[in-house]
This record gives structure tokens, C-alpha cells and sequence, in this order.
């Protein structure tokens, strides 16, 4: 027996093409998921210098971030419609299989990935997206790179990677009901800060981790780019492989048993080390609702906006309050929204569509509020139909679009106007975020339903009866 | 990439902290196919208001730094979305440095890939430099090579990791470089198959 490793210690080894002093590591990357925003000037830089696409058969591209939720017939941003061209025409001209807005496996990028059993522990996935760090739930080293590492990926299916410090977030304990795994990762990066993460990779490790479903892993992952860190990944175990089976692009009967007894081998060793650890105990942790202009600003539901004068910054709490139009020291429950957004790669997938539904069955969306809900992929909205999700959304008052990034980042029509307030499940509160002069409150599904119906916070454990399980 | 060895400019306080790649270009002009172009966006909804009038408080509205190359910031400069949009707004408004006591791990790459030299300096360092600059004309001079920072009365070193500095000095095309190594990613290829 050697010396025990980490998850992260096992990948790298695997992935190192080249090594050498004073030099980063070259490393390969297994597979490139690209969309239509970071992508075309990588494209070009490929044709100015009459390069070829190394592996267009370990690249899979999608349209994600423009794309319209409502009706899709027509493009009338001009600008985004060329965007989107541009993208079929790179996928046409280098041989890269795309995910049309018309096809059956559209949706954001990181819905997509696992539902088609492209992302698979062990493996090494990059894209031009930050929230790439959402793979890494089934123990992949998923990372989001700039559009000049898109390019030098499409023609290398290399990176030059520094390795990365490893950091241990242990969750010890398990949620309550009515506290998600949203509310665990905004509780952690509220605890430890927006740059805690930052030079390290995240290994998500303890109970309440292992009780997670793979879309409430998938959640945490996302959002450790909000905590600093490019990746966060969690060891794969049997319910990583029992959602893996059957998809699509993994290996079927007996093979799949083989590669999945691979894929248990992966999981860090007992006693291994990090570079880093904390710890956090989840029974402690409430539904979050974030008050601020990042994600680090969050606070329990039950409590208030922060007090200036006690807090670490007044400046920064300031400025963000004032942009939020929100006073100090006020309750959260007393904030008013007028917007809704169920969706993005944090919060879209069946499961967080499943809760969000169980919270409005029953319901009305209150007066003044448009709520809208956007699943993570067509696939999903499909299934979420199967099951008659989208007329409990419907009859509550809820739009169901097609799928797409939507309003987490407004770059379609889905805006949230200015001064106007979001209860969003998305994963960045940033000044902007969501339409100029928008204001963003990152929450649960659940909370966000919750919200939706009363028109304001509320503790989503008042519906206690109808939590989702 | 177009090389840089050493760079002097006016430097342009910006004293916030974590300050995300959205505010350096916000999402609606994100659209474009080129790598030219955006820096007429940088910062935008802190230049303008929502009519599209010039927010006067705004430090790049402040006439003084008109011709500032050089950005003095908070920690964590360039959080948030990976987007390569922000160094080339950054770059095509006129900064060539970025001065900043951290700065999030995908900005710092993508600035080193576009010949930006982001400079980690110690807290204190870039906030003493910021106080100055918001009194009058900060004029510093960023050597790579040496990896030193003067200012009218001091040298202050700086690092930058060996690999990326040489990639800078001489604006390689690291895509050419690692080309070279073929034959090995060749035989990683054929090994995992």
C-alpha cells in the first residue's frame, strides 16, 4: 500500500501528460463541453492560425446562455441570434456534435453533462463557464477556464494546470427538513467567505454530503466557484453509480459493473491528507436567504440584515444594502419581492423542479409577483411534464418555459427590470446579475416557491406538510 | 499576445473589494463574436446610470485618470463568471496592470493570457498606493522582468510565477508551445485506450 491518496491526488496522476521544473503540469482533459458565449473567438483563433480540433469526439457543445425561454421560432436580438450561428457553424465546420436549441438533448450545459452520462468520475471536464465546478459531484475534476484556454483545449486537449491545494470541507451532521443542499453551500460560503476556496480545490466530505441526492451534490459543487474555489468535488459512492446507470453514454451490463467498481476505487483513501480542512455542522444550519450583493452575504431566514457598525466592513455592507434598497438590521421576512426564478445550473433539475412544485401545490403566486420557472434542460421539462409539474406551476399563477440559463444572468429577455426584487434559485446575487439595477436574493427552490406564494421571505418550514422528501 | 516587459502609466484607484467580473462587463455585451471592442463596456453599469447618464462619482469618469493604464484594487479581483470578456475590456480601454492584494483564480489566468500583468501586493502596500492615488497623479512603473513596482520613492517586488512571466516577456503563443509536446499527449492518448 502506498501512501493514502486524496481524490484529487488520483486524477491528477492520471491526467499527467507532461511534467517538467518550474513548468505547470500538462494535463489532459477528458472532455470539453462547450455553448455559444466563451466559445467563438476561441473558434477563431483556431481558423487565424489554420489549426484543427484535436478531439471533436471528447467535445459536446450546447446553446444555453442566449437562448429564448419562450418562443423560440423567432431570435430578435440580432447580436444573439449571430452568436448562436456562429456556434452552429464552428460545430458544422470542426466536427463537433451540438445540441441545437431544437434537439431533444438541449439545456445548460451542466444539466446536461450527467443527464447523459457524459460526466463521469475520475474524469477530467473543463468548459468556459465557472459553474464547470458543478461535475465534480461525481467526483470529476471539473473546472471553468477563459476562452483562451477553450482554444487551447480545441487544439491540444491540454491544459497547463498548476496543482491545485486541497481543501477538506467537512459536514458533519445531517439537514433538517426544509434545509436543502442550497441552503448548506450558501451557509458555507456565508461562514467562510466568497475567497476562502480560492487557489484550492474543495473536497466535500462527511455525512451530511453523503446523504445528498446527486442533484442536491450537484448544487453544492456549483457554487464553489462563489466560495473562490475553480473546482469542489465529492468522492463517488453507490448513489453516484446508481444514477450513472443506464445513462446514455456509459458503459451498459456487465461493462458498466467493471467501470463502476473503477469508479468506487477513485474515492479518497482513508486517511489521506488535505492542505486544508474546516468544518461545519449542518443540524446548525437554517434556510438561507442572501441580503447582499455576493453570495457570502446570507443570513438565516429567522434573522435580519446585518448591523453596519458591528460587521467586519461596514463600507462593503453598506454599499450593498444601499444598492439591495434594503435598511440594516431588518427582518428578512419583511422583504417584499415582486420576481421569481426557478432554474439555473444550481437549481433546475428534476428533483429541485419536484420540491419547488410540492411547496405551490395548492397555492397561488401572491399578487404583483411573476414567477417564472425555467428547467435545466428539455429533457427535464419533459419529465417534469410526464410527472404534471408544470400544471401545478401553471395553475399557481407560475410561466414554464423551455430550458436555458434564462434569468440567472438575464442575457435572453428574461430580465428582472430595474429596482425590481428576484427570489431567485440561481447561484450570484452581483449587483446586475440579473437585469441593471436588479436585485437578486439567492435561496432554495423550496424558498423561492415559498416566497412566491406569500410574496415575501418566508420560513419554507411553515409548509411543513407539504416538504418534499 | 502582445509582449510586455515593463509598463509605466498613471494608476487609477479603485478601492473595492471583490469586485466580480460582471461589474468589469456586465452580461448584455457578452454577445459579440470578437475579442475587440469591449472596452467601451468596462464597468459600464458603474460608469452609467440606468438613463445611460455618466455617474460623475465613478473614478474612470474622473477626468484626472482619463489616461490611467494602471488599475489599483481590493482583494479578489475579477470573482465570479470565467468570462475572458473582462480582460479584454480591461486591455481595450487601456490598462495593461492590475494592481490588487488577491485576485480569483480564472480572471488571474485569463489576464496573464492576454498580456495584463495582475501584481499581488500585500494589503497595506496597494492601500497606501490607493490613498495616494485619490489625493494626485500616482505614476508607477511595473517591471516584469525584475518583477518590482516603483513608485517616486521605492521599489516594491512582486511575483508572477516563472512560466507565466516568460510567456508575458515574450507574448507566446502557448497553443504553438505545447504543440511541441505532441508526442507525449500522443502517447497519453494511446495509453488510455
Amino acid at each position: 500500500m502506498g501512501k493514502p491518496e486524496t481524490i484529487v491526488d488520483k486524477i491528477w496522476r492520471n491526467h499527467m501528460v507532461h511534467q517538467e521544473e518550474g513548468k505547470p503540469d500538462l494535463m489532459y482533459i477528458d472532455l470539453h463541453l462547450i455553448h455559444e458565449v466563451t466559445s467563438p473567438q476561441a473558434f477563431e483563433g483556431l481558423r487565424l492560425n489554420n489549426r484543427s480540433v484535436r478531439r471533436p469526439d471528447l467535445t459536446y457543445a450546447t446553446m444555453d446562455h442566449n437562448v429564448p425561454t419562450k418562443n423560440r421560432d423567432v431570435i430578435e436580438d440580432e447580436i444573439s441570434k449571430k452568436q448562436m450561428e456562429t456556434l452552429r457553424k464552428n460545430c458544422k465546420d470542426f466536427g463537433i456534435t451540438l445540441a441545437d436549441m431544437f434537439h431533444p438533448d438541449q439545456g445548460i450545459v451542466h444539466v446536461i453533462g450527467p443527464q447523459l452520462g457524459l460526466t463521469q468520475p475520475g474524469k477530467t471536464i473543463v468548459c468556459g463557464d465557472s459553474h464547470t465546478s458543478t461535475h465534480g459531484a461525481f467526483g470529476a475534476l471539473a473546472f471553468g477556464i477563459g476562452t483562451s484556454e477553450v482554444e487551447h483545449v480545441l487544439a491540444t486537449q491540454t491544459l497547463w494546470q498548476k496543482r491545485p491545494k486541497t481543501l477538506n470541507v467537512h459536514v458533519e451532521g445531517d439537514l433538517g427538513t426544509g434545509v436543502t443542499a442550497k441552503d448548506l453551500i450558501l451557509a458555507i460560503i456565508s461562514k467562510f467567505g466568497v475567497r476562502f476556496g480560492t487557489g484550492y480545490v474543495i473536497e466535500y466530505t462527511g455525512e451530511a454530503i453523503r446523504n445528498l441526492s446527486m442533484e442536491g451534490r450537484m448544487t453544492v459543487c456549483n457554487m464553489s466557484i462563489e466560495a473562490g474555489a475553480r473546482a469542489g468535488l465529492i468522492s463517488p459512492d453507490k448513489t453516484t453509480v446508481e444514477f450513472l446507470r443506464d445513462k446514455p453514454n456509459v458503459p451498459q451490463g456487465e461493462a458498466f459493473e467493471a467501470k463502476a467498481a473503477e469508479w468506487l476505487a477513485l474515492a479518497t483513501d482513508e486517511g489521506a491528507e488535505y492542505d486544508e480542512t474546516v468544518t461545519i455542522n449542518a443540524e446548525d444550519i437554517e434556510p438561507q436567504v442572501s441580503w447582499g450583493t455576493n453570495p457570502g452575504m446570507c443570513v438565516p431566514v429567522n434573522s435580519e440584515t446585518p448591523d453596519i457598525s458591528e460587521s467586519e466592513n461596514p463600507d462593503e455592507v453598506a454599499r450593498a444594502l444601499e444598492y439591495m434598497g434594503l435598511e440594516e438590521k431588518q427582518p428578512i421576512q419583511s422583504i417584499d419581492i415582486d420576481h421569481v426564478f426557478i432554474g439555473s445550473c444550481t437549481n433546475s433539475r428534476i428533483t429541485d423542479l419536484r420540491k419547488a412544485a410540492s411547496i405551490v401545490e395548492g397555492h397561488q403566486v401572491s399578487d404583483g409577483v411573476r414567477a417564472i420557472v425555467v428547467p435545466g434542460s428539455f429533457g427535464t421539462k419533459l419529465q417534469a411534464e410526464k410527472e404534471g409539474l408544470d400544471t401545478i406551476f401553471k395553475e399557481a399563477g407560475f410561466e414554464w418555459r423551455e430550458s436555458g440559463c434564462s434569468m440567472c444572468l438575464a442575457m435572453n429577455d428574461d430580465i428582472v427590470p430595474p429596482g425590481g426584487r428576484c427570489a431567485s434559485t440561481s447561484n450570484r446575487n452581483f449587483e446586475g446579475r440579473q437585469g441593471n439595477g436588479a436585485r437578486t436574493h439567492l435561496v432554495s427552490p423550496e424558498m423561492a416557491a415559498a416566497a412566491a406564494i406569500e410574496g415575501h421571505f418566508v420560513d419554507v418550514r411553515k409548509f411543513a406538510a407539504n416538504i418534499y422528501s | 499576445m502582445e509582449a510586455i516587459q515593463k509598463h509605466q502609466g498613471t494608476a487609477v484607484p479603485l478601492n473595492r473589494s471583490n469586485v466580480d467580473t460582471d461589474q468589469i462587463i456586465p452580461k448584455q455585451f457578452l454577445k459579440r463574436i470578437e475579442r475587440t471592442g469591449f472596452g467601451q463596456f468596462l464597468f459600464y453599469n458603474w460608469r452609467f446610470d440606468e438613463d445611460g447618464n455618466v455617474r460623475e462619482d465613478f473614478v474612470l469618469n474622473n477626468s484626472a485618470y482619463h489616461d490611467g493604464t494602471i488599475l489599483l484594487a481590493g482583494e479578489n479581483f475579477g470573482c465570479g463568471s470565467s468570462r475572458e470578456h473582462a480582460p479584454w475590456a480591461l486591455l481595450d480601454y487601456g490598462f495593461r496592470v492590475i494592481i490588487a492584494p488577491s485576485f480569483a483564480d480564472i480572471f488571474y489566468n485569463n489576464a496573464l493570457k492576454n498580456g495584463i500583468i495582475p501584481v499581488q501586493m500585500d494589503e497595506e502596500q496597494v492601500q497606501q498606493w490607493i490613498k495616494r492615488a485619490e489625493k494626485s497623479e500616482l505614476e508607477l512603473t511595473v517591471d516584469l522582468q525584475e518583477q518590482i513596482v516603483r513608485d517616486d520613492e521605492r521599489e516594491v517586488p512582486f511575483d508572477i510565477p516563472a512560466y507565466h512571466r516568460e510567456n508575458l516577456l515574450n507574448g507566446l503563443d502557448e497553443i504553438a508551445l505545447t504543440l511541441k509536446h505532441e508526442a507525449a499527449i500522443t502517447a497519453f492518448e494511446q495509453a488510455a485506450e
